[in-house]
């Protein structure tokens, strides 16, 4: 249970001046110039130390990911990227930082960019945000008046922050993909190798970041690692914005210490589950992209990387969608391969004519017209998917299907009976699929 | 040298290899769609996955992952890959499902079908049902010019179409739009493609989604015979391959020839052949009164023997065209001597190459593979996108891979790359070589320079005082070293290098094209022999020249002939063509002459019969033998005699040009520069479209 002392975003809700003022008066801009002058390895080797696993779904170790940058300059300037185009279904924590706590966003570009030799951080903001790109464009020019970034600021590092508004596709969230789109291409994802820390924007050295992993390391930074790190579990540590949807008395976004039991999590929170813990059906406890875990075995999981692994799932961008037994959970996972169907950006083979084969066969199956065989074919294809895309859109778009045969097969071949018995004429159960 | 384990078997391959690459080097096939050696990686068909020890543990795209990229086992053992496991088994039988789900089943009336590599590596990584029960997608078909036939339901996305109009042919025409299922190659709202290269997606397509319009549903793969031989659009001489069906030729192919054409033709070389079907002249015609009308071989030349034996030596003239053979040339020239004329000349626009001022002179000495060496490079009156589209497209390969500065004297055109516009005249031209203005600094520091003059430049009045210019050029900036000749003459049509190399030009008192037609109109030409010349200005022509045309189609010299022979085409003999770099190659003879047309040489050997001074040789070998006794460099063929930097140097001198004029080239029409060309159908229409747009441009 994270106390409020621990806290890390303290205006999430918004109820507090957004702006420098009250940035300052909660912490932040406190000593920058000193953490700046311990230079790029400490930096790097703090945030190592911390703990801090990226916020955008991977989980992968930040500092490591901070210290492929090239040591040396080759002439090429470095970059930070920061990921801001959340477009994960159910997410909403980048949102409210870049609405309600720009400067903590602000600040770190300037320390991450230090950490990594970058004098320019390029914020890629999702199409959807206009709001939220107006406050993270007026946090940012708040800073440059103040000379806290720009051209010889009061930190002397020299760093601009170049806000850039992206047009609202989902594949801009992959890095490569939002590399390729501020570029000003088609965002379609890249070919790996080479990865952006040796080739990234414009050819240069690059690391991409989520908002959250770089809004914290200020805090991180003026607390001391050793303060993050003995928050939650091992190798999980620190804390966490999860954003609670769905059938829970109350959804909200909010900051907890990882590795919080769920239940412990939506009781404090959400006021536990609309209709009691009984009538929990089902959870996708990262974002759309991870497997859903049935409610029983997700009531006392940790809400961590390592904790959902074991319920097998994942913590993703830890948004929590929950679902109680009024939910056609045929259906609500349908909704999502429609989604990545959507989504895809045609690049390569199986995720372009995946996506849309996994999502007919799910529109059959919602109504029960399908047959049973078809759903371990349609297991089958979701893993001719899973792990043969350029980038993990494949994946994302595999695992619900995966998730939902693994736990609700039950439900699905009810619901197949269900359509055979009342088959008439006109509505013909197809026989063989070959035919 | 990387070390990497293909299948268990340890090979060494260079650091740069991928593992496609190494694969291949190893022998291990790996099926792909997208990648295409000439194109960027695009990694998107997902075909080519491979198993890896030593990288990520899911299946990777062999034509994407560099050997460097995999790193060695625990205890420094070389990284390992699988082309048939189970996994990459289980892989491409995925994607393939998946790259068929959404393929029309039309093979049988598909005309890639076949040669298509989807229906290929069906047949090894299909299965022989479906599991998918849901509709196919529908794509509206595209309409992107007459060339380019387009049905967008086979299409499988592998991007090589845009790839190679992007990066090869220098047009951004053709692009994906929309995304996931919905994704679709287009062209940007429906217009038609301009590229001169854009044929060359058909053999691109891995698939049948675009496919050759005017060849469409007329034959099957299997059923054409299939003959090699060389290209004579122009002057690059590209390797191809004639199909043909019966009597007919079906279409036209490029071969690879890493030093001519690479693995590209022009859309002239490849749509050409329905040319060689209309206007042809099958039988001899003499002109009684008025009238052509049609004869028998043997009255032709008791015709043309009672004109001859008539006329004085010195009132004979012949003019050799574009399309000739080296080997008629050197028949034609030898009948002339024969005969007792030195009026001979094959150069229909005279222009100032001289074979007597050696052959580094008149060819294009850094060869078209050099042109990727050049580090600066001087165009001169010339527009190589219309003259030699693959020359301009090894401009624009060397001018992508950077390192190269080009400039232009002449007409401002889009050549599809970058370059300084340094003027359009001759003025400009000596100011550069008087060593002004900023690319003459650049031509200065540069190692490998190449200046390239084209054969309009060195037409006309000046012609003489800019290949002087050119050379002189070439001669300061240290192009003309033994390690580096880049002084290199651009040439429009096949058949002239070949002519110069057999000395097709006027002899001792002999007059050249001018002079001839001068004469003509003087009455002092009695008989003129015309070898497919269909270039020169026919309204010089008197009435007294009798004009005898031995050629193909019924052009602009048939027209004014009184009498004609019919002879062969390209693709109807085997014939010596020498290319501008001075590369000596061999048309074969893929189908028979139409009617009673012969092949060029025997016509005139069977000629010089009946005029009483017959040619020493029955065959073409004997022919052959001649000529490669006379001129042995011909013999070697696909090889070039290189000329000596010294010829060239001894052509440059300050030349200053009595009077300035705008340097054009002579080709206005990239469709119509021959009888050929102008013979066909899908050509007018192609030329149509080309000024339509440039109206709706200007």
């Amino acid at each position: 249970m994270l106390e409020d002392k621990d806290r890390i975003f303290t205006n999430l809700y918004g109820l507090d001046d957004w702006g420098l003022e009250g940035a300052k008066r909660r912490g932040s801009w406190r000593g920058t110039k000193e953490l700046l002058d311990q230079g790029r390895d400490w930096l790097t080797n703090e945030v190592k130390a911390s703990g801090l696993r990226g916020r955008g779904g991977a989980g992968f170790s930040t500092g490591l990911k901070w210290s492929f940058m090239p040591k040396q300059s080759d002439g090429r300037p470095h970059y930070l990227v920061v990921n801001a185009d959340e477009s994960e279904p159910g997410t909403c924590k980048d949102r409210e930082i870049l609405r309600h706590d720009p400067h903590h966003l602000v600040e770190g570009c300037l320390i991450a960019g230090r950490a990594m030799d970058a004098h320019h951080a390029y914020i890629y903001v999702r199409g959807e945000f206009m709001r939220e790109r107006e406050r993270l464009e007026a946090a940012v020019q708040q800073a440059y008046d103040a000379r806290l970034i720009g051209k010889n600021n009061i930190h002397g590092w020299d760093f601009d922050i170049i806000v850039h508004h992206g047009a609202g596709a989902y594949i801009c969230g992959e890095e490569t993909a939002l590399l390729e789109s501020l570029e000003g291409k088609k965002g379609q994802p890249r070919l790996k190798p080479p990865f952006p820390a040796g080739m990234g924007l414009y050819g240069c050295p690059t690391t991409v970041n989520n908002v959250e992993s770089i809004a914290v390391v200020p805090e991180i930074l003026r607390r001391g690692a050793s303060w993050f790190a003995g928050l939650g579990r091992e190798n999980n540590t620190g804390t966490k914005l999860f954003c609670v949807s769905g059938h829970v008395n109350n959804p909200a976004t909010f900051e907890e210490e990882m590795g919080t039991p769920f239940d412990v999590l939506i009781e404090k929170h959400c006021g536990g589950i609309r209709g009691g813990w009984d009538n929990l059906l089902a959870v996708i406890p990262g974002g759309s992209s991870v497997p859903c875990v049935p409610g029983e075995k997700i009531r006392s999981a940790y809400m961590d990387f390592d904790g959902l692994r074991e319920v097998g799932s994942s913590l993703g961008t830890a948004a929590v969608i929950v679902m109680d037994k009024s939910t056609d959970i045929i259906k609500a996972i349908w909704r999502l391969s429609a989604f990545y169907k959507h989504e895809s950006c045609g690049q390569c083979t199986p995720c372009r004519e995946g996506t849309g084969w996994m999502m007919r066969v799910m529109d059959r199956m919602v109504r029960g017209e399908a047959q049973k065989r078809e759903i371990d074919m349609l297991f089958e294809v979701t893993k001719q998917v899973e792990g043969h895309t350029i980038c993990a859109l494949g994946d994302a778009a595999a695992w619900p299907i995966q998730g939902l045969i693994r736990n609700f097969r039950h439900v699905i071949e009810e619901r197949i009976d269900a359509y055979t018995y009342k088959a008439t004429s006109d509505g013909a159960v197809p026989s063989v699929a070959a035919e | 040298m990387a070390q990497i384990k293909v299948d268990g078997e340890l090979i060494e391959v260079p650091d740069h290899f991928t593992l496609m690459q190494a694969a291949e080097a190893a022998g291990a096939e790996i099926p792909r769609f997208c990648y295409h050696e000439r194109l960027s990686v695009a990694g998107n068909c997902r075909m080519c996955l491979v198993e890896v020890k030593g990288g990520p543990p899911k299946p990777q795209a062999s034509c994407a992952i560099g050997v460097k990229d995999l790193r060695p086992g625990p205890n420094g053992e070389p990284p390992e890959m699988f082309t048939n496991t189970p996994m990459v088994k289980k892989a491409r039988e995925g994607v393939m499902e998946f790259l068929l789900i959404n393929h029309p089943l039309d093979c049988p009336i598909c005309d890639q079908g076949g040669e298509c590599d989807l229906q290929d590596q069906a047949m090894a990584y299909g299965v022989d049902s479906s599991r998918f029960w849901e509709n196919k997608r529908a794509v509206e078909n595209k309409h992107v010019g007459p060339l380019v036939k387009t049905i967008m339901n086979r299409c499988i996305h592998c991007t090589r179409c845009v790839r190679f109009t992007t990066e090869v042919a220098g047009v951004s025409e053709l692009g994906l739009i929309g995304r996931g299922e919905d994704a679709e190659i287009t062209s940007y709202l429906e217009r038609a493609m301009t590229s001169e290269l854009q044929g060359n997606v058909i053999d691109l397509c891995p698939v049948g989604a675009l496919t050759s319009k005017p060849y469409a549903f007329q034959a099957r793969p299997w059923e054409l015979s299939k003959t090699e031989s060389i290209d004579v659009m122009d002057a690059v001489g590209s390797n191809i391959r004639v199909d043909a069906r019966g009597r007919e030729v079906m279409r036209i192919l490029p071969r690879v020839h890493e030093g001519v054409n690479e693995e590209w033709i022009s859309d002239k070389t490849r749509f050409v052949w329905d040319g060689l079907r209309t206007q042809r002249l099958d039988r001899p015609y003499v002109k009684k009164g008025k009238k052509l009308q049609a004869a028998t071989w043997n009255e032709a030349f008791s015709a043309i023997a009672a004109k001859v034996k008539k006329s004085d030596p010195t009132k004979v003239g012949a003019i050799a065209g574009d399309l000739a053979g080296v080997e008629e040339m050197f028949a034609l020239k030898a009948l002339l001597a024969s005969l007792g004329s030195s009026n001979i000349d094959a150069r229909p626009a005279g222009s100032a190459l001289d074979p007597r001022k050696g052959r580094a002179s008149y060819i294009f000495n850094p060869t078209i593979a050099g042109i990727e060496q050049a580090d600066a490079i001087l165009i001169v009156g010339t527009n190589p996108r219309r003259e030699a589209a693959l020359v301009n497209a090894r401009i624009r390969k060397a001018w992508r891979a950077g390192n190269v500065e080009i400039g232009l004297i002449g007409e401002h055109a889009d050549l599809t790359y970058d370059y300084a516009h340094l003027g359009a005249g001759i003025d400009t031209l000596a100011e550069l070589a008087a060593g002004k203005g900023a690319f003459a600094k650049t031509l200065k520091d540069a190692k490998r320079p190449i200046v390239i003059v084209g054969e309009g430049a060195v037409t006309g009045a000046s012609g003489k005082d800019v290949l002087a210019l050119a050379a002189e050029i070439a001669e300061k900036n240290g192009a003309l070293s033994d390690e580096w000749n880049g002084f290199a003459v651009l040439h429009t049509a096949a058949a002239r290098v070949g002519a110069l190399d057999i000395g097709f030009v006027p002899g001792k008192g002999g007059l050249d094209t001018a002079g001839m037609l001068k004469a003509s109109g003087k009455g002092d030409l009695d008989v003129l022999f015309l070898l497919g010349a269909d270039e020169i200005d026919f309204s010089a022509i008197g009435e007294n020249t009798t004009v005898i045309y031995v050629g193909t189609h019924g052009d602009a010299g048939a027209h004014k002939a009184d009498i004609i022979l019919p002879a062969a085409a390209y693709t109807e003999k085997s014939a010596t063509y020498v290319n501008t770099e001075g590369r000596t190659q061999m048309t074969s003879r893929a189908v028979f002459a139409p009617g009673e047309a012969k092949e060029d040489w025997a016509i005139l050997r069977a000629l010089s019969g009946v005029l009483g001074v017959t040619l020493p040789y029955d065959s073409l070998t004997a022919l052959r033998a001649a000529l490669y006794a006379e001129f042995p460099h011909l013999a070697r063929l696909d090889g070039i005699a290189a000329g000596r930097p010294a010829d060239v140097v001894r052509l440059a001198r300050d030349a200053a040009p009595k009077k300035s004029y705008a340097l054009v080239s002579p080709v206005t029409d990239f469709y119509l520069t021959n009888p050929i060309a102008r013979a066909s159908a899908v050509m007018a229409e192609c030329s149509q479209l080309m000024a339509g747009l440039k109206q709706a441009a200007e």
